[in-house]
């Protein structure tokens, strides 16, 4: 019984030094849902098959671990990467699983599946520039999977998808821009994100941008007024979360007075001091240039 | 004998090894280890306390919610704030912590453990008029399988039409938990990672249509913990009812206090009663300066246990004892488990609230069982969806206690130097955040997760940890990956990534060890 009447996309997850938050905010998909992602069409005529997702897949163990091997030696698929990659130690700070005794860590891995993907996505910020895994003074050594690429020469095509979450039309919506569009015609920013989610920072979209123009700045949360002085990371973020807002437009971070964190940039947590202080030693609005790069990015 | 490994346990959180010793279908001995190991803890020295709500969260994106109630608390604590936070602050917490709790429980049962009871490929027998059973055979019919193809072997016990019901409940599961988490973000601003939960209070400014949204929301939330969620568990428990005595574990309960409501016009009591359950029933209050870490068989110097405040814990990847990089927490040296069950039973067990005996005792005489069976399995299952159900049946009247044009938040002003401690009922279980701040940054920083309490290893006395205990001897039918294990060890929710994040090594050096 095979009829399968759409073009398939097998799709690989492997899973860093994450915290699951990616696989639970992709879970919360709107259109098309959960649902809608595994079980039917993401874009008439072609199919996601997830052969491999930690969180949803039945089998574990040796059965989880030989899917990965057979995978690897085919060519074709989408490998998607979440949590960061430690390289510490031979990357001993995070293992895959273990196939007949011998264990395998997320870095053999990541060398073993990359090279034959077609595309790797690296989501969310762990994945894409080390994000918290990485942060200071990272422990483990925790790398983006660009820098991975660097270091190993890795040649495949790599769209980062950062976000602490990443919000789930980033990922859904760059997969169904690369089936609509093709690869070769994705616009991506120098730091391999999608312009077409982080093209603009979230100052220029912002609501609370007439404040900041005039001058009006909240002095404690609960205020009115542009949260800057309460250490809002906006000015200075790549993402469209004004305009798309989460969770199906219920909410987002500066809607629930708090001050953006900045978690698509690729030194968060670090580069920008404390959460709830004003931004030190960068201009607003600044752009990326003007941003201390500390990590090497693939470009 | 004979050795399993099972690594990785899928449909958990996070990176779990199991290693069972089995003799003629007996589990002799068993070793739960973590593999993956960030240092979150060593990231938090040197920031800002308040910084700690929103880094916490990452420990964990299932559950962030929980580390940043328990991380709220303790700044909160540290700062002085904890008899100050705004009624709506209080309330907006609840929300938040209740609404995405039963979320996570949601998430458990139906896509986490769902798969060990039902057998989504017998929907290719269907013949009914069900959307999305239908959408399921069309898709099986086309010939896909993945990713709940392969497996390995699994003894399902359920008809074709119950098989169905639950399977379409599976499916209606991932919608509920996506509506369910959307209406938390009302207050809470984004899932995961709350951003509205603050140090004095929630900043989400209250109107009139978003609480009424809230509250229609959740309509459809409570209906399927009533009449959908709470049915499938009781059938679980009836048709795998061997399961109501499989995997017993150490039968003693820890829980804290948490969800501050209201009792003669303060915030001084709480939905969940903490306490140590022992010997099946007799309850007793706790006294969490009586909690130690041991660390005999974890990979770090030895040292007498100590209390979590006082964390001094140095590496040492490379001991010859050691076997996973989770501490080993105990109460009084005594292995405790913690989670749902220790919170509803606990809350039952001191016997102040009529409602909640009640609905414990009809649905242990639902399963035909008594009080000794919520040790199981099958009860852990039942002890979550109690859990989910008591909290469901609160969110409504705490959504209408808030008060549009009051404050949510006090201003945060604290001292240099200082400690806090932030406790909570996380969907797993007891969850605990110990803060030191020294010149208005954090000098210390110590969290012990549920995971932890529940995955961890054999301690200086030798005694096992609970998932250990539940395994130590479960028959099982041989395989490479005993379905027998992996409901056991679902049955507890891990949370690894919460479990391993705890180490907190001395300095930058987290240790060399080899892989073998």
């Amino acid at each position: 019984m095979n009829t399968k009447k759409s073009t398939v996309i097998p799709v690989i997850n492997i899973q860093g030094q994450n915290c699951t938050g990616c696989a639970t905010s992709t879970l919360c998909s709107e259109y098309p849902s959960i649902k809608n992602v595994l079980l039917q069409d993401i874009i008439p005529g072609f199919k996601l098959e997830f052969i491999f997702h930690p969180n949803i897949m039945t089998a574990s163990g040796n059965l989880a671990m030989e899917i990965l091997e057979n995978t690897a030696k085919e060519k074709g698929y989408v490998l998607i990467i979440d949590g960061a990659i430690p390289t510490n130690d031979n990357g001993i700070y995070c293992i895959t699983g273990e196939k007949d005794g011998r264990k395998s860590t997320i870095l053999e891995e990541t060398l073993k599946l990359a090279p034959n993907a077609l595309l790797v996505i690296a989501l969310g910020t762990c994945a894409a520039f080390g994000g918290i895994a990485a942060g200071n003074p990272n422990p483990t050594g925790a790398q983006g999977v660009g820098d991975i690429f660097l270091t190993n020469k890795i040649k495949t095509p790599l769209i980062n998808v950062p976000g602490c979450p990443p919000h789930p039309d980033w990922l859904f919506g760059t997969i169904e821009e690369v089936l609509t569009k093709g690869l070769e015609n994705i616009q991506l920013d120098d730091f391999r994100r999608p312009k077409t989610y982080y093209g603009k920072l979230i100052h220029e979209n912002c609501p609370n941008r007439a404040y900041f123009d005039e001058g009006k700045f909240a002095r404690k949360l609960g205020d009115e007024g542009c949260l800057y002085e309460l250490g809002c990371k906006g000015s200075i973020t790549y993402a469209d979360c004004p305009k798309r807002q989460w969770n199906g437009r219920t909410n987002w971070v500066i809607g629930s007075g708090a001050p953006c964190n900045g978690c698509t940039s690729p030194e968060y947590p670090d580069f920008v001091g404390d959460f709830y202080e004003r931004i030190i030693d960068l201009e607003v609005p600044a752009n990326e240039k003007k941003v201390k790069i500390q990590k090497k990015i693939i470009i | 004998m004979k050795k399993i490994v099972i690594h990785p346990i899928t449909r958990i959180e996070g990176h779990l090894k199991v290693e069972a010793i089995v003799d003629n279908g007996e589990v002799k001995d068993a070793n739960i280890s973590g593999t993956m190991f960030r240092g979150i803890e060593i990231m938090l020295k040197g920031r800002d306390p308040r910084d700690a709500v929103m880094i916490t969260q990452r420990i964990c994106g299932v559950c962030p919610e929980p580390h940043a109630t328990a991380s709220v608390n303790a700044v909160d604590d540290y700062a002085g704030l904890t008899n100050k936070i705004p009624e709506n602050g209080i309330l907006m917490r609840n929300l938040i912590l209740g609404t995405r709790s039963v979320c996570d429980h949601i998430l458990h049962f139906y896509i986490l453990s769902g798969l060990d009871y039902v057998d989504p490929a017998r929907v290719l027998e269907y013949n009914g008029s069900d959307k999305d059973l239908n959408t399921l055979k069309y898709f099986l019919r086309q010939g896909y399988s993945k990713p709940f193809l392969p497996r390995d072997e699994i003894d399902y016990k359920f008809d074709a039409e119950t098989t169905n019901a639950v399977v379409s409940h599976y499916i209606k599961a991932l919608d509920i938990y996506r509506k369910a988490q959307q209406a938390a973000t009302i207050f809470g601003g984004k899932w995961p990672h709350d951003a509205a939960i603050v140090a004095g209070g929630v900043s989400q400014q209250l109107t009139a249509d978003r609480i009424t949204e809230f509250m229609w929301r959740l309509e459809e939330i409570v209906d399927f913990v009533k009449n959908y969620y709470l049915p499938d568990v009781i059938a679980v428990a009836k048709t795998y009812s061997e399961y109501l005595e499989i995997g017993k574990g150490c039968q003693n309960l820890l829980a804290y206090n948490s969800y501050r409501t209201k009792s003669n016009g303060s915030y001084n009591d709480t939905l969940f009663t903490g306490g140590l359950v022992n010997n099946i029933d007799k309850y007793s209050e706790i006294n969490i300066n009586n909690i130690t870490e041991d660390v005999t068989h974890s990979w770090y110097k030895d040292s007498e246990p100590l209390y979590p405040g006082e964390g001094k814990t140095e590496p040492a990847a490379d001991k010859k004892e050691g076997y996973s990089w989770v501490k080993s927490p105990r109460y009084n040296g005594e292995v405790y488990e913690v989670g749902p069950v220790a919170n509803v039973l606990s809350t039952y067990l001191s016997k102040r609230d009529p409602y909640i005996k009640n609905m414990v005792e009809d649905a242990i005489s639902e399963i035909g069982g008594n009080i000794s069976n919520m040790y199981s399995v099958a009860g852990r299952h039942l002890g979550r969806v109690l859990s989910a159900n008591i909290i469901t049946d609160q969110l409504l009247d705490w959504a209408r206690e808030l008060k549009i044009g009051e404050p949510t938040t006090v201003e945060y002003d604290p001292p240099a130097d200082g400690k806090g401690i932030g406790l909570c009922a996380a969907p797993r279980g007891a969850l605990g955040h110990w803060l030191n701040v020294k010149d208005g940054r954090i000098s210390n920083y110590q969290v012990i997760t549920p995971t932890a309490w529940n995955a961890s290893p054999k301690d200086k006395d030798g005694q096992p940890g609970p998932y250990e205990q539940a395994l130590i001897g479960l028959k099982i039918k041989e395989s490479q990956s005993p379905i027998e294990i992996l409901r056991v060890i679902r049955s507890f929710d891990p949370c690894t990534a919460c479990a391993v994040h705890l180490v907190t090594p001395k300095g930058n050096l987290i240790g060399k060890y080899k892989v073998v």
